[in-house]
């Protein structure tokens, strides 16, 4: 049984830090708190359902319409509600996060319109395969959410730290006109920072549809919650800080239900993340703002 | 919109006052709305509070759908003119307020529907009741809702009367002695469910293995499910709504967890089966409502709702229906649309036959009814015996 609840909180915990990562890639960047994160997660989400329930589709044709049509709200994000506020002067630096939130808000309801206020159902084979060892059952869901979760994290760290790209967009990220003047395309940098970060996001939509076969129109506010939480537990802008995070929380609310009260759940996870914070204020991988 | 909602308030807040002076004022207002359906019809503004957008938006439009229907069938009879004044509450308690207030403080309004659920009737009842509004919940089924006051009225059955009468058939059947029971402890419908269920397990000598909890809205319950699993129940209870329920009932099945459910009220709707699938099977409830039952009336409802919105109605959508039947009635012995003649007609229905069954209201416009008890087997609602 603890072995199963292990299980268990990895993959919440791998869902937590997909979902974190693409936070902390945006604000890492652009020091904006992507509030229409959770709802882009949300969208991507449904359109596995759509896909792969509705049109009976098989799932990689899933996992790409989601990647690509997150991909695209991402591109629509930053250009209709992140790049006007950037290029004007005497913009509040709170401007960015109302923008975000007011998308958030325009998107649960848009997903509400389109898709219904219910519970819409999860139905790829995929998600059935599972191995018995002894009395405990694996799903290949949760296996697969684990390792897409590392190869993010991974990748990401590759592509920041030893590609060209990523330097700049750590020049990016460090002072956006220095980087211009020598002569990074910032708003490209920008731009696909948003779209890579918005795609991450609905990847794991499509994962969380798959393991939990629940996709409603409000999980992308708790989640995006719980992304922020983290990220500021694991240090804002950290992409080890991320994956840690989200696994430390995930694992946190799985062992308070075996060895406490499932009704504290969400209570002591985030106390813990308190009382990491009075300890290490700048997060646990957190150092100035970096990458 | 935040001035203007303001506005509307201090609008309303002010209204209010001046109507808690002049009673007297308002009933001959009523008065006169009544009498100008002449031609017999009592006509009459019903107003309705329902939970439309958010997160159980699909209960308002259930309950919206059922309303609508009966409103066209009850106009086109010609007794009674009614005229659906309908307002949101978002499940919220402060909106429901606001919105059961600017009914209320509307003249022409003579008897109100909803809210939905009952955190928010907690709030709007004793309002409605000191401003003598009639008022009744569809779908409100929390322990002292119709106690709140004279004006207070549900059509729906008590959890704690469905519960224990769903517990008890099951218990036998099963030869249950151990049970887990799991609820949501953020919604005073689903915790007073779990009261229920408690208090009837205790009462029946049952043990209860563990209880655990979780939040709404909440998609991952594998930790509770592992744990519930590792003490082997005969049978788990959990007060849900279904939502929530269904994906527990996949969760739990995916997990290799067989034994039946027995659910509470907000548990009971055929869209478990529509997101939980197979996984629904073995789900057992008791209900006011079941449309395969073998009465003219409620095949003509069913086809009727059916052609009219091109899906099958639940509960919510039935408990509605009735309701605006049982308004009408009321209406129509009341001769008028005033709001203290609608109450006194309210308080004496009895035995009125709607598609929920024989319907009576006691003497504390609480239901007297006899629920039905269900299981889900192959994916579909069955009389559970």
């Amino acid at each position: 049984m603890l072995i199963e609840q292990l299980i268990n909180g990895i993959t919440l915990g791998s869902i937590y830090a997909i979902v974190a990562l693409g936070f902390t890639l945006v604000f890492g960047v652009l020091g904006i708190i992507n509030m229409a994160h959770g709802e882009i997660f949300m969208f991507g989400a449904f359109i596995g359902v759509i896909v792969t329930t509705s049109l009976q589709l098989p799932l990689w044709l899933g996992f790409l319409a989601a990647i690509l049509i997150t991909a695209i709200m991402g591109y629509m994000l930053e250009r209709f509600a992140l790049r006007p506020l950037r290029s004007k002067q005497g913009v509040s630096h709170l401007a960015p996060l109302i923008s975000t939130i007011g998308v958030s808000i325009l998107l649960e309801n848009l997903s509400h319109h389109l898709f219904g206020a219910g519970n819409h159902p999860f139905r790829a084979s995929f998600a059935e395969i599972n191995f018995q060892i002894g009395s405990i059952t694996i799903y290949l869901v949760q296996i697969v959410i684990f390792v897409i979760s590392v190869i993010l994290m991974m990748g990401l760290s590759f592509w920041l730290g030893k590609t060209k790209a990523g330097k700049a967009l750590r020049a990016t990220a460090e002072n956006l006109e220095t980087a211009s003047l020598l002569g990074v395309d910032t708003k490209r940098m920008i731009t696909m920072t948003v779209i890579i970060a918005s795609a991450m996001g609905g990847i794991a939509g499509i994962l969380v549809g798959m393991a939990f076969n629940s996709v409603t129109p409000q999980m992308g506010l708790s989640m995006g919650l719980k992304g922020l939480a983290i990220i500021i537990l694991g240090g804002m802008g950290n992409v080890k800080g991320a994956m840690a995070g989200g696994l430390i929380l995930g694992l946190a609310e799985t062992f308070i239900v075996v060895y406490g009260d499932s009704g504290y759940r969400d209570a002591i996870a985030f106390l813990a993340i308190i009382v990491i914070l009075l300890i290490r204020p700048q997060g646990l991988f957190g150092q100035k703002i970096s990458t | 919109m935040k001035m203007k909602k303001l506005f509307q308030f201090s609008v309303l807040s002010s209204m209010l006052i001046l109507s808690a002076c002049s009673g007297g004022g308002e009933q001959a207002a009523g008065e006169k709305e009544g009498k100008d359906g002449s031609g017999g019809a009592v006509k009459a503004d019903i107003g309705v509070v329902s939970y439309i957008s958010g997160p159980g938006a699909a209960y308002g439009e259930a309950i919206t759908s059922g309303l609508k229907l009966a409103q066209k069938e009850i106009n086109a009879k010609g007794e009674v003119d009614i005229n659906l004044v309908i307002e949101d509450s978002a499940g919220k308690q402060d909106q429901a307020l606001t919105a059961a207030q600017k009914l209320i403080n509307s003249e022409n309004v003579t008897a109100i529907i909803g809210p939905t659920l009952s955190t928010e009737m907690n709030v709007v009842g004793p309002e409605a009741d000191l401003s003598g509004v009639p008022i009744m919940g569809t779908s409100t089924t929390a322990d002292g809702i119709p106690q709140i006051g004279d004006y207070v009225f549900r059509n729906s059955i008590p959890e704690a009367l469905a519960i224990p009468a769903s517990m008890k058939k099951a218990i036998e059947k099963y030869d249950a002695k151990k049970v887990a029971i799991l609820y949501g402890n953020d919604d005073v419908f689903t915790k007073s469910g779990f009261d229920t269920m408690k208090e009837a397990a205790e009462d029946m000598g049952l043990e209860v293995l563990t209880i655990e909890q979780f939040q709404k809205g909440q998609s991952d319950y594998n930790a509770q499910l592992t744990k519930i699993k590792g003490l082997n129940p005969d049978l788990i209870l959990c007060s849900a709504l279904y939502n929530e329920g269904a994906v527990i009932m996949d969760q739990a099945r995916k997990m290799g967890i067989d034994v039946p459910f027995v659910g509470g009220n907000g548990f009971n709707s055929p869209e478990v089966i529509e997101i939980a699938g197979d996984a629904a099977d073995g789900l057992i409830v008791a209900t006011p409502w079941y449309g395969e039952k073998e009465d003219p009336k409620v095949k003509e409802f069913v086809s009727n709702f059916e052609k009219e919105y091109g899906k099958k109605p639940d509960q919510f959508a039935a408990q509605a229906y009735d309701a605006l039947y049982i308004m009408a009635e009321a209406l129509k012995n009341a001769g008028e649309a005033d709001r203290d003649a609608l109450r006194d007609a309210l308080a004496e229905v009895k035995d009125f036959k709607g598609i929920l069954g024989n319907f009576s209201f006691d003497e504390e416009g609480d239901v007297v009814m006899d629920p039905t008890v269900l299981v889900i087997e192959d994916g579909a609602f069955k009389i559970f015996e």
